[in-house]
């Protein structure tokens, strides 16, 4: 690729190279984002990490020094929910602060450029700042007959994932679709859809589940990577720990009335007016881990069970098949008609064991047995 | 023809079911039940509190867990037993298919029970049947107990037990880990009404004390030790 398309690559997601080189603080101050927004930011921010409110000033003194970092937002087998919920912010400094903090030179949604230059925007990125890039994932990709079932600029998602990934100082699997397949990879799952982990083996990936991700979470992971240069830890599924180490169930508003024994017994009753458990309306808040608790969605204004409607478990592995029936507590038992949940199997066993042995009994009762050693009796 | 009566056989009676046993079996049969009830409600809870003070569903599920604890503890020491107790309580006993006699007498009760002879076999340790299903029971057992503490580990992930967890998670789904743990006790249902009913069926038929025995640990048998 020659020098010219390089830059005019540049001109169209609206940065000359060397804008770059400003630090965080510079280019907030140059978009007259005040001291007083920044710092709010900032508390903000660590309080999402989980950190004590005394890093709060450590906080805003490194990402004043720091250097942007270049990001490429790829997107596979998507809705771009993750996209909007991002861009969809109800408070427009926080969402600026995001894309500023960001310089995303490669996002198939919101960029201005289109086709080579789109596509010369991304190898520019993945030339000069090899090993120092974000790679931002959303949606799955097709592993099934070579990768056919999804491709862009001409190569196939897993080729392009291979590529981008692997030479990122870190990916950042966003929403379910990107950490685990999700509901591209439901049972048949016929492109044999994954998640980035699983395509790409042994790039260093941050799993940030749900459907969709919480900006919220996004941002306060590349805060970490900024400001600590590492990423932050993990746990068995690669998810960060700051947001996904508890389970919702545990820090969940309603789980005084699950304590209590107060229950929604259905949808409109008088209980799920007043804000009772939804633990018997199929709620997979006791088994899925999240910080949707206490993060919230949409600039923190609500969360699916704070709205009345059980957990979907959308943030763990397989959901779509796990966690299913979304408004059952237990899975259907497999082998049996769906209607046939194990209780009734269950009932079904006990009493046809009871009454076998009531007919046994009865006929013992009315045989006459020889008891050991009595060989004499009649029978 | 002139009837025989019991008395006129004299009976040994033997020592047969050691003190760790009966215990165990008590235990065990104690907590199933309460593990059982508090887990019914835990599966399937009707609202009773009448303010988000109340701590109905705290409270069962801190019983369920207590007596989790009592229960594995017990469980875990009759399996310990089946290496150091008697030869009644041994883990042999439960394997009567591995040997020629043990087969024999499997064969003899099963006769028994499907009305096939009227001869009551007399067992002097446990029923062989029944000791058959005794080690389906214990592989129960423990399928709840993984399933249970698995559970019971997510409120703290990342701790010492979730760690300990960790290859059960990586078999089972969180909600599979409650269907497995929901379905079985159906199954320790069916087998609690087998075995009560069977226990109550070879007191009246073998008149060898056989439900005192698990209070007392005595036995009363024609056969003499090294006989049977
Ligand atoms: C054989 C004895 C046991 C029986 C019959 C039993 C029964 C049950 C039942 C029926 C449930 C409801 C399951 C559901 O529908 O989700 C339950 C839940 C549970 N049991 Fe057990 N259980 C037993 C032993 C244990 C043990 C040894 C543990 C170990 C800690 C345990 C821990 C739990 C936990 C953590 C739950 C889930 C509670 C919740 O979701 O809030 N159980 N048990
Ligand atoms: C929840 C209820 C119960 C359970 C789960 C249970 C379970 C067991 C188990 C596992 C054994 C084998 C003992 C060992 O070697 O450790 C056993 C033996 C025995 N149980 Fe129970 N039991 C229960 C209730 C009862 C009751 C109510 C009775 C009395 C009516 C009873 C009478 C006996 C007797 C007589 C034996 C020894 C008989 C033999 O093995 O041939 N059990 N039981």
């Amino acid at each position: 690729m020659d020098k010219e398309q390089f830059d005019g690559a540049d001109d169209l997601v609206g940065r000359s190279s060397e804008k770059r080189e400003y630090s965080i603080g510079e280019i907030l101050r140059e978009r007259g984002v005040s001291r007083r927004d920044f710092l709010k930011f900032c508390s903000a921010m660590t309080a999402a990490l989980a950190l004590p409110a005394a890093f709060s000033p450590k906080l805003a003194q490194a990402l004043d020094e720091v250097k942007r970092v270049p990001v490429v937002w790829l997107e596979f087998q998507d809705c771009a929910g993750n996209t909007e919920a991002l861009l969809r912010a109800a408070n427009p400094t926080v969402a600026e602060l995001v894309l500023d903090i960001l310089s995303v030179d490669y996002h198939e949604t919101i960029m201005a450029a289109a086709g080579h230059q789109a596509e010369a925007a991304l190898e520019k990125t993945f030339n000069d700042y090899r090993g120092k890039y974000i790679c931002v994932v959303e949606g799955s990709i097709p592993m099934k007959d070579g990768g056919v079932y999804g491709c862009v600029g001409g190569r196939s998602y897993l080729d392009r994932a291979r590529q981008i990934c692997g030479s990122a100082a870190a990916t950042i699997a966003v929403g379910t679709c990107a950490a685990y397949g999700g509901i591209p990879a439901a049972v048949p799952n016929p492109t044999g859809a994954v998640g980035v982990m699983e395509a790409v083996p042994g790039v260093t990936v941050i799993n940030l589940p749900g459907c969709p991700v919480n900006a919220d979470n996004l941002t306060a992971t590349i805060v970490h990577y900024l400001v600590f240069g590492k990423i932050p830890d993990l746990d068995s599924h690669g998810r960060p720990l700051f947001a996904y180490g508890k389970r919702i169930h545990d820090n969940c508003e309603r789980r005084p009335h699950f304590d209590a024994g107060q229950y929604v017994e259905k949808w409109g009753d008088e209980g799920h007016r007043k804000g009772y458990c939804l633990y018997k309306m199929g709620c997979k808040g006791p088994a899925t881990f999240h910080n949707c608790p206490s993060q919230r969605y949409n600039e923190k204004t609500s969360w699916p069970v704070g709205a009345g409607h059980g957990c979907a478990g959308c943030s763990e592995p397989n959901f779509w098949d796990t966690m299913s029936p979304m408004y059952k507590r237990l899975p259907n038992v497999p082998g049996f008609g769906i209607e046939h949940t194990a209780d009734q199997i269950g009932v079904g066993l006990a009493v046809g064991t009871a009454a076998a042995f009531a007919v046994h009994g009865a006929l013992k009762a009315l045989s006459k047995d020889k008891e050991p050693g009595e060989e004499t009796k009649e029978g | 023809m002139q009837q025989i009566q019991v008395h006129e056989h004299c009976k040994l009676k033997r020592y047969i079911w050691e003190l760790p046993v009966r215990w165990c079996h008590w235990v065990n049969a104690l907590s199933l039940v309460i593990l059982a009830a508090t887990g019914a409600f835990i599966a399937h809870p009707f609202s009773v509190a009448h303010s988000a003070s109340d701590f109905v569903m705290g409270w069962v599920r801190f019983i369920h867990f207590t007596f989790a604890y009592i229960f594995t503890i017990s469980v875990v020491s009759r399996i310990i037993w089946a290496f150091t107790g008697n030869r009644y309580a041994g883990w042999r006993e439960f394997f009567p298919m591995r040997t020629v006699k043990g087969r024999e007498k499997l064969r003899d009760m099963f006769r028994y029970y499907l009305f096939m002879t009227h001869q009551v076999p007399e067992t002097v340790g446990h029923n062989p049947l029944a000791a058959t299903a005794y080690f389906a029971v214990y592989c129960i057992y423990l399928a709840m107990i993984l399933t249970g503490f698995a559970m019971y580990a997510l409120h703290a992930p990342g701790g010492a037990m979730y760690r300990a967890m960790g290859f059960m998670y990586a078999i089972f789904s969180i909600p599979m880990l409650h269907l497995v743990h929901h379905a079985l006790p159906w199954l320790l249902l069916g087998f609690v009404i087998n075995h009560i009913y069977s226990a109550w069926l070879m007191d009246i038929k073998e008149h060898g004390a056989e439900i005192s025995s698990m209070f007392s640990g005595y036995k009363f048998t024609l056969k003499r030790e090294h006989e049977d």
